[in-house]
Parts: C-alpha cells; sequence; structure tokens
C-alpha cells in the first residue's frame, strides 16, 4: 500500500493484527475501497485493509465486523486530536 | 461531527480475563456472528448510558466467554438456565438491566422451559437469542434449530423431520405467550438486515429501561465453522437455508399498549427483615432442661404416620420449642407425592451446640402414629431408646425389649377428650415432653404460636398439651 503523506475523511482504518481476515467487510463496502492485505498479520491472518481512496464513511463495514476493535470508521468531518 | 465509528466504550479496552495472550480480540472463530451481536450491544449500552448497571448472563456455548469483554456486571450460569438467573438477578436488583445473552442450543434445547416460563412470568429482562442453527461451542452438533436437510455430526444424514422433528421457530412460540411485550426475528445476513438487529436490540433494552416487561430479540446468525463455510459464503448460507425457514419479523409489539411493571421496592434494612422473620421476638429466660435419662438431653427423633396425622408440625413445635430452650436444631420433613393419605415422616435433631448430621437414621426417640411406621422404624431405635406408639392405629405393639415404651390411644383420646383428632399431636408432643423432661414445659406453649397461624387454635392446642402433660 502506498504510504499516505496526508490522511483524508472520511476514511476507515483496519488494526492490521486485530483483523481477522474473514473478509466480511470487504463484500459489504459499496465502493469496494477494502481489499485483503497480501500480508500475514501475526494471527497468520491475511487482514483486511484501506485502498487508501474512495471510502464515504458509510460505516456497513463496521456493523459487519465482529471484532470490537479492528475496524474504525472516521467521518467525513473528523477533526484528528493533536 | 459525524460519528466516529470505533470500539465501543462498554467493551473493556483491554480483554484481561482472557487467558490467550493477544488481550484486544476475542475468541470467536473469523466472521462469527456472536462478535457482531455484542458490537451492537455494547453500542447500545454506550448510548443508553447502562454499562455501569447492566448485569451480563453469559449461556453456555460459544459465547460463555461473555464477560471477558463487556465491562458490566456479570454472571455465568449452568447450560440453559440464562432465563431463571436473569430471573432472580432483575428481581433481586430490578433497578439493572439485566441480559439474558443465549444461543440455540442453550435456549431451545436444555434452556428451553427456562426461556418458556420467564417469559411467561413476563420478566423484565432482555433475552437476546443467537440462532446459529447449530451446537458452534462443541463442534458442530445438531440443535433443535438445525434445519431439515442439513447435516451436521449428530445429523451426519441431514436433519430427517421423521427422526429428529422440525426445526422450533422460538420467537413464534415465545410471541404466543400473554406476557412477553415485544418479541422480533432479525438477521445479520446484509447490511438492511443488520442494521433492522441493531434497532431491535437497542429497542428491547429501552423497554427493560422504561420497566414494560419481557423482550426477545433472535437472530439469524453465522456460524462459518459449525457450517463448514467461509465467512463470506454463511451469508449466502443463511440466505438459502436459515431465512426460508425462519420468517423476519415482528412477532409481538405492544410496547405501547403495557404500562410500566411496578416493582416493590427492595427490603434491604436488617429490621425489617428481622421484623418479616419473627425473629424479634422477646427471649425468655428458660428453665434449664433437666431429662429423665442423659440420652434425651441431645435426641434425634423421628416422627412417622400417615400424611394428615399431623407428623410435620409436631417436628416443627418441637424443633421451635427446642430453639427457645437454646438448642440447635435441624427438622427435615420428607413425605411421598400425595398430601394426605401416604406416608410421611419427619427428622429432628436437637444438640446443645452445632447439628453434625441433620439425618436421622438411629432415632433415639421414635414417634409411631401407625402401624407401618412402627413395623419399619422399630429395629432403627438405639438400644435404651424411646418408642411413642399410637395404639389407636398400631395394634401389634413393640418387639424389641431394650426400649422404653410409651403407648396410649393417643387418637382415640384427642377425638374423645378433646373433641378433634386433630390435635393427637399436640397431645403427643405434650406426653413426649414430660416423659422425657427434654425441654422447658413453657417453652413448648411458646412455640405455638409461631406456627400454629389460626389463632383461636392455639387455645386447644395447649389444652391438648396439658392431656399430654398427664399421660407421661
Ligand atoms: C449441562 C451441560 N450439558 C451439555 C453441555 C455441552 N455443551 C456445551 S455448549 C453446548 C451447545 C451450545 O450451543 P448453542 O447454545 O447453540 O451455542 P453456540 O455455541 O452455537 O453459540 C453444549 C451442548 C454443557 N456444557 N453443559
Ligand atoms: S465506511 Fe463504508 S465506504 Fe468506507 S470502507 Fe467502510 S463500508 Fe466502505
Ligand atoms: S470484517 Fe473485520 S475481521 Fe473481518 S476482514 Fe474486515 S476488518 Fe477484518
Ligand atoms: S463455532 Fe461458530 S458460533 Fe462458535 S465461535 Fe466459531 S463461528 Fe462462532
Ligand atoms: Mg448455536
Amino acid at each position: 500500500m502506498p504510504e499516505e503523506t496526508e490522511l483524508t475523511y472520511p476514511r476507515v482504518e483496519v488494526d492490521f493484527d486485530l483483523c481477522k481476515g474473514c473478509g466480511l467487510c470487504i463484500v459489504t463496502c459499496p465502493v469496494k475501497c477494502l481489499e485483503i492485505s497480501p500480508e500475514l498479520n501475526k494471527k497468520s491472518y491475511h487482514p483486511a485493509r484501506y485502498k487508501g481512496t474512495g471510502c464515504t464513511g458509510c460505516g456497513l463495514c463496521f456493523y459487519t465486523c465482529p471484532e470490537p476493535g479492528a475496524i474504525t470508521v472516521f467521518p467525513k468531518d473528523y477533526k484528528p486530536e493533536e | 461531527m459525524g460519528k466516529l465509528l470505533q470500539k465501543p466504550k462498554s467493551f473493556y479496552n483491554e480483554f484481561f480475563r482472557s487467558p490467550s495472550p493477544d488481550k484486544l480480540s476475542t475468541h470467536y472463530c473469523p466472521g462469527c456472528g456472536h462478535g457482531v451481536i455484542h458490537k451492537y450491544v455494547a453500542e447500545a449500552m454506550d448510548d443508553f448510558g447502562i454499562a455501569d448497571n447492566t448485569i451480563w448472563i453469559s449461556p453456555v456455548g460459544c459465547s460463555v466467554f461473555g464477560y471477558y469483554y463487556f465491562d458490566c456486571g456479570h454472571q455465568q450460569v449452568p447450560h440453559g438456565r440464562a432465563p431463571a438467573v436473569a430471573t432472580g438477578v432483575k428481581r433481586s436488583h430490578p433497578e439493572a438491566i439485566v441480559i439474558s445473552y443465549q444461543g440455540d442450543g442453550d435456549l431451545a434445547a436444555i434452556g428451553g422451559n427456562n426461556i418458556i416460563q420467564a417469559a411467561n412470568r413476563g420478566e423484565n429482562i432482555t433475552v437476546i437469542f443467537v440462532n446459529n442453527s447449530i451446537y458452534g461451542m462443541t463442534g458442530g452438533q445438531m440443535a433443535p434449530t438445525t434445519l431439515v436437510g442439513q447435516t451436521t455430526t449428530t445429523s451426519p444424514y441431514g436433519r430427517n423431520p421423521a427422526n429428529e422433528g422440525y426445526p422450533m421457530r422460538m420467537a413464534e412460540l415465545i410471541a404466543q405467550l400473554e406476557a412477553p411485550v415485544y418479541v422480533e426475528r432479525v438477521a445479520l445476513n446484509n447490511a438492511q438486515n443488520r442494521n433492522k438487529t441493531r434497532k431491535a436490540i437497542r429497542k428491547a433494552l429501552k423497554i427493560q429501561i422504561d420497566k414494560k416487561g419481557f423482550s426477545l430479540v433472535e437472530i439469524l446468525s453465522q456460524c462459518p465453522s459449525g457450517w463448514k463455510v467461509s465467512p463470506v459464503d454463511s451469508l449466502k448460507w443463511m440466505e438459502e437455508n436459515q431465512m426460508p425457514y425462519f420468517p423476519l419479523g415482528v412477532f409481538k409489539d405492544v410496547v405501547e399498549q403495557r404500562n410500566p411493571l411496578e416493582t416493590k421496592p427492595r427490603i434491604w434494612d436488617k429490621d425489617t427483615i428481622i421484623k418479616m422473620l419473627d425473629l424479634d421476638r422477646q427471649v425468655k429466660e428458660y428453665a434449664k432442661p433437666n431429662p429423665t435419662k442423659d440420652i434425651y438431653e441431645q435426641p434425634k427423633i423421628k416422627v412417622a404416620g400417615f400424611g394428615g396425622q399431623g407428623i410435620l408440625m409436631l417436628g416443627v413445635l418441637l424443633s421451635e420449642a427446642a430453639m427457645l430452650n437454646g438448642k440447635q436444631v435441624t427438622w427435615i420433613p420428607s413425605y411421598g407425592p400425595e398430601m394426605r393419605g401416604g406416608t410421611a415422616n419427619c427428622q429432628v435433631v436437637i444438640r446443645n451446640n452445632k447439628v453434625g448430621n441433620p439425618s436421622v437414621d438411629k432415632p433415639t426417640i421414635l414417634i409411631a402414629m401407625n402401624q407401618p411406621s412402627l413395623d419399619r422404624f422399630e429395629k432403627d431405635v438405639i438400644p435404651g431408646g424411646l418408642i411413642v406408639i399410637n395404639e389407636t392405629l398400631v395394634t401389634s405393639g413393640v418387639t424389641r425389649d431394650d426400649v422404653d415404651v410409651l403407648a396410649h390411644p393417643f387418637s382415640d383420646i384427642a377425638d374423645k377428650q378433646l373433641g378433634t383428632v386433630k390435635v393427637q399431636n399436640s397431645l403427643i408432643l405434650g406426653a413426649l415432653i414430660k416423659h422425657t423432661n427434654m425441654l422447658d414445659q413453657q417453652a413448648i406453649f411458646d412455640a405455638l404460636p409461631a406456627h400454629i397461624k389460626k389463632i383461636d387454635l392455639i387455645p386447644l392446642n395447649k389444652k391438648a398439651i396439658e392431656l399430654g402433660f398427664s399421660l407421661g
């Protein structure tokens, strides 16, 4: 995944090691902006990851993910705290 | 600002109770519906601000470890018993939010009657019923909700209704009952239905918060491991197999018609409890008993006869009197399924200090109110012990010569001299006390009010005891 120099919102973040690679978020995302990562995480799953663009912040992936902390969806007007 | 969608606060930051080194992930298989549902409940707990006031009842099943995850109160319970425990928890903590979280094996198989009775009582609890049509935890056995044709380890040829019956539609079944307020079936198969699931969970919790009564949300939930499909395919499997048989929808919703349940305030203060239990009686000073034989100081007594002869009451009065007299006492009743006409007995153990063993296999004193009781228990009485016989019904007499016998036609005497056979037990009690002198006579009289609920019968029982003294 190319390094993003500036984070744009809305956006989705998948925690690399908390994701179990079930793929439910990927099939759920209406704009298909999630994909399976080729790397294995420390639980030896291929986790989901954000393609880097396109997320609308709809939240559907969040509500389909079984892991409490694997997905975070930042809304459009999100202001990152310093 | 739009809502930041992140791990709900009602989850622990770290799942510190989990034995796994990874304290941030659940123990569920990838794609498991339990995790999804947990997230929805946690989110609702956040939004209602109820986590600190919630008691989560974890069942047996894959979700047995609910207490690893939710930052609220917990009780883990035996298989199927979540609704019963939830009932107890809710009744003792009516202000708490009680969530009975159960799988389909738990709720529909071993706990089938538990859930029906709790629903029928209209307990003000929220039941989250996770229907994945299988016993997930134990490796994929058939559940009551397993579908026709579905192969599991215990239905290897597919569920056959001729053999295993049809899958049970629990939401419909529960909705038939009068008491439940809200029953809905939802599913996790697509985004729209997941949204309905979130709403249903919130609604069910709100009903409880508003004290409106029992609600149950049945959630069709994927078990990719048990169904032997990938997480992604499990959603399709749900649509093709579960959803045709388990229709989604609201089966009952009478929230608007129901008034909030009235919960009686809890009584916690010691004084009220002492009063309720009648423990605030004036403790009198009684004479230290001076038994006629040493063995009567700490006797084991068996009272036996027909049900209806006042046997249990005789034991109760004796026990009460002994307690008043400063003794430690146990009383164990034992009777057949029938209230009257069958056999009954009770066992009373009287000790100066704590009672070690409350059962009376070798009585010091046997009170045989009828022939079968004497036949059965005569041999058990300790040598030197006492057998009290109701000669009206016992005709054979005692065969042993190493025991004392106190025999009178007690039933006849009560009937003829006191006007009713019903006080034969008090008559015998009087005779026994006189004969053994094991307790202060006054304690016997003082024991009556606590147990004879019809006050106008107390004088007659007193008379019977006094007459009994003359027979001892
Ligand atoms: C009294 C008792 N009987 C049987 C079991 C074995 N057992 C453990 S989990 C389970 C079934 C659980 O199935 P379900 O309630 O559907 O939960 P799931 O794992 O599918 O979420 C059984 C039978 C047990 N633990 N205790
Ligand atoms: S928030 Fe919506 S658009 Fe963004 S990744 Fe998730 S599902 Fe896709
Ligand atoms: S749904 Fe969650 S666990 Fe599954 S792949 Fe997406 S982020 Fe990972
Ligand atoms: S066995 Fe099924 S219900 Fe249990 S954790 Fe795995 S997927 Fe979930
Ligand atoms: Mg199950």
